[in-house]
């Protein structure tokens, strides 16, 4: 059977940690880190990447367009 | 070929605006300039030419439009009088900072506030020291004829685009409502040339054109505000325009613009004619105001005369041009008031018999007595 | 399969437009305002008319639209836009001009501007993002400004009987004969954000068309001046705005996709 998996790339530097992402993400795979990028933001990451669908709620919800999203299908 | 017409200097201006290939004029109706407005949606310009013309819901909405037309690097013009002016000044100030030509034209009546509808200069200070907040002038042309009205547009046009500054024509209710023989141009072609800087859509051919008046950084700021200001330089070195008559043997010097310099002229022939001396000095770029060439005509005379519709505004130029080298004075009528050729002269042999005695620079005349509460 | 395996150029999905020039925004975190700005730019690269676009930004938050478009752009005066579009236009008729402006600058100082760029159905786009507050300046009363909300302002929350209701200028522009479509949505939730998109494209498509004026409001939280956390605000904002502010088409005329 395949399946989808996704993974995305957060822009460090773009991103000023809002958590929008982190609340729209269905599977729960989004968090904040704990590094903080030059502004001093926590930005998010791929806290749980074996999780991601690659479904891009949490591009197209980010504020910032920090959020790029990739997807591919897998088969078992 | 040039044409021949009777015309109002509303209408010349009008009409020269069509010849001029403006591309589009927005305004909103005020005494006493409206023919401007009603004579190009006459002549329904979009059709014959391609000239947007489009009444705005007010002046503010107006002057804005000028600023987006303006943005794609078209002639674009708009008018009014006085109070629409006020109006207008926000939009004006963006226009001098995001640096877009246009031609503002002001038929100018009598103030302060709704005033009346009859002709003023009282607008002096608002057209040649800014007008709006911030450090910015505007070229500013002062015509005295119906012909001057119709001349002025096309001039007006080439150096608002040389300059990349807003252009003001400063008229006032006589020189709009009279009607005089006019020498129109040809009709110039549209011009087809874009402007480098004009936000038309970014082509992959070039980086993105931004328009904006905004600056955080002070610093950055600053340098923007030094290059307005060797702009303005520029105009006081290449383009300050005046007139003379009768000054080259002139004891007694009368200085005036727009239809003051009109009926002044009547009564400098008139102090002639009594043996007094007199010239007319005529400034026709109000800023940059000719104050070389002031201070060179004033070398040799006894008294200056500044003759304006307005207390005493242009008055402050003058003496700052000659230095309070000469004894200044004003005369004026205001409010609305155009003064008769005949209590010019006798302001000016007034002056005149006065000469020798010590007149304090900021002295200006005192009102008649009859006007003396 | 590994992550990295994954992350290559041809699983890619989705990315930022290429029209945003790659500056951060200067919007608040979890701001709206940054959501509807990449909105545009993706409409704006999938019709494909970077180079016939022209943009015009207000004063407010998102003066400086033209640090993140590689787009031409003209700043307006403070409520001015839909006047600044309308001269641009008017002298190139053929090119698609949006205004982005707030409900400081569209519904307050240029209300006049507004409804009589709308009312003479001026063949452009107008995005009106309403978060209720004045949020560049710091958070003060605007027309907008539901009752008993409090800003700096009106300390004390909005009180109608002397601060005046709030202002629906999008039920207004909806009565105006010259406006060809007029919606209303937000950007807080995915499935919003994905209305909102297609509300921007019809937007365009109109002036293709030449239909009219469209104009879409956008409802948006303004966290910073609610005094809330960006989730918070986003609640906040459904539960308190929504009902004064209900999402969906004011007007749609025939024929519009």
């Amino acid at each position: 059977m395949a399946k989808i998996r996704g993974a995305i790339v957060v822009d460090a530097e773009r991103c000023k940690g809002c958590s929008v992402c982190v609340a729209n993400c269905p599977q729960q795979v989004i968090a904040l880190g704990k590094t903080v990028n030059s502004k001093g933001y926590y930005y998010a990451e791929m806290a749980f990447a074996d999780k991601c669908t690659g479904c891009v709620n949490c591009a197209i919800i980010c504020p910032d367009g920090a959020i790029s999203v990739y997807r591919v299908k897998v088969e078992n | 070929m040039k044409e021949l017409r009777l015309m109002k200097g509303n209408e010349a201006i009008a009409e020269a605006a069509i010849r001029a290939g403006a591309d589009a004029y927005f305004g909103y109706p005020i005494t006493p300039q409206s023919e401007i407005l009603e004579y190009l949606a006459e002549q329904n310009t979009e059709e014959a030419g391609g000239m947007i013309v489009l009444q705005a819901e007010s002046e503010v909405a107006a002057i804005n439009m000028v600023y987006g037309a303006a943005s794609a690097g078209r002639r674009v013009m708009t008018s009014s009088s006085s109070p629409g002016i006020s109006l207008m000044t926000e939009g004006i100030s963006y226009l001098a900072g995001a640096e877009l030509p246009c031609l503002i034209v002001n038929v100018a009546r009598g103030g302060p506030g709704l005033g009346t509808i009859q002709p003023s200069q009282a607008d002096y200070f608002q057209s040649t020291k800014g007008g709006g907040h911030g450090d910015y002038r505007l070229l500013t042309l002062a015509p005295y004829s119906v012909q001057e009205m119709a001349d002025f547009v096309a001039l007006g046009f080439d150096l608002a685009f040389k300059y990349r500054n807003p252009v003001l024509i400063l008229s006032d209710g006589v020189i709009g409502q009279m009607m005089e023989k006019v020498e129109l141009p040809p009709a110039l072609p549209r011009r087809q040339t874009g402007e480098p800087w004009a936000t038309t859509g970014k082509t992959p051919d070039r980086e993105r054109n931004i328009i904006t008046s905004l600056n955080l950084d002070a610093l950055k700021h600053e340098r923007h505000n030094l290059r307005l200001q060797e702009k303005y330089r520029q105009m006081e070195a290449e383009d300050t325009r005046y007139t003379t008559n009768l000054c080259h043997d002139a004891e007694y010097l009368m200085v005036a613009y727009g239809a003051s310099a009109r009926i002044g002229g009547k009564a400098v022939e008139m102090a002639r004619e009594k043996g007094v001396k007199a010239g007319l000095f005529r400034p026709v770029t109000l800023f940059p105001f000719p104050s070389k060439a002031l201070y060179d005509a004033a070398k040799n005379v006894k008294g200056i005369l500044s003759v304006e519709m307005s207390a005493g505004q242009m008055i402050e130029d003058v003496r700052l041009a000659t230095e309070c080298s000469v004894p200044v004075r004003h005369f004026g009528r205001y409010g609305g008031v155009v003064h008769a050729p005949g209590e010019i002269l006798e302001a000016l042999l007034q002056l005149a018999a006065d000469s020798g005695q010590p007149t304090a620079c900021r002295k200006g005349t005192p009102l008649p007595a009859d006007q003396a509460q | 399969m590994e992550v990295q395996e994954i992350i290559n150029e041809k699983n890619l999905v989705y990315q930022p437009s290429k029209l945003l020039t790659g500056a951060a925004f200067n919007f608040c975190p979890g701001c709206g305002h940054g959501t509807v700005v990449r909105l545009v730019m993706e409409v704006v690269e999938e019709m494909d008319i970077q180079s016939d676009v022209i943009g015009i930004s207000p004063v407010g938050c998102s003066v400086l639209l033209y640090d993140f478009y590689n787009i031409d752009v003209i700043q307006a005066a403070h409520g001015r836009a839909t006047a600044v579009a309308t001269g641009l236009k008017r002298v190139l008729p053929d090119k698609f001009v949006f205004t982005y402006q707030g409900d400081g600058d569209l519904a307050a100082i240029g209300t006049g501007e507004t409804i009589h760029a709308c009312n003479r159905g001026e063949n452009i786009t107008v995005i009106y993002v309403n978060n209720g507050t004045y949020g560049m300046t710091g958070g003060q009363m605007a027309p907008t400004t539901i009752p008993g909300m409090k800003t700096s302002t009106s300390p004390r929350g909005r009180d109608v009987a002397t601060m005046g209701h709030p202002l629906r200028i999008t039920d207004i522009v909806a009565s105006l004969d010259g406006a060809c479509y007029v919606t209303r949505q937000a950007v807080h939730t995915p499935a919003a954000v994905r209305k909102t998109k297609r509300a921007l494209r019809t937007a365009f498509e109109n002036q293709k068309l030449k239909r009219g004026t469209s104009f879409v409001e956008v409802v948006c939280s303004c966290h910073s001046g609610w005094k809330m956390t960006p989730l918070q605000s986003n609640r906040w904002m459904e539960e308190n705005m929504f009902p004064y502010y209900p999402l969906g088409d004011l007007k749609v005329m025939n024929g519009q996709t």
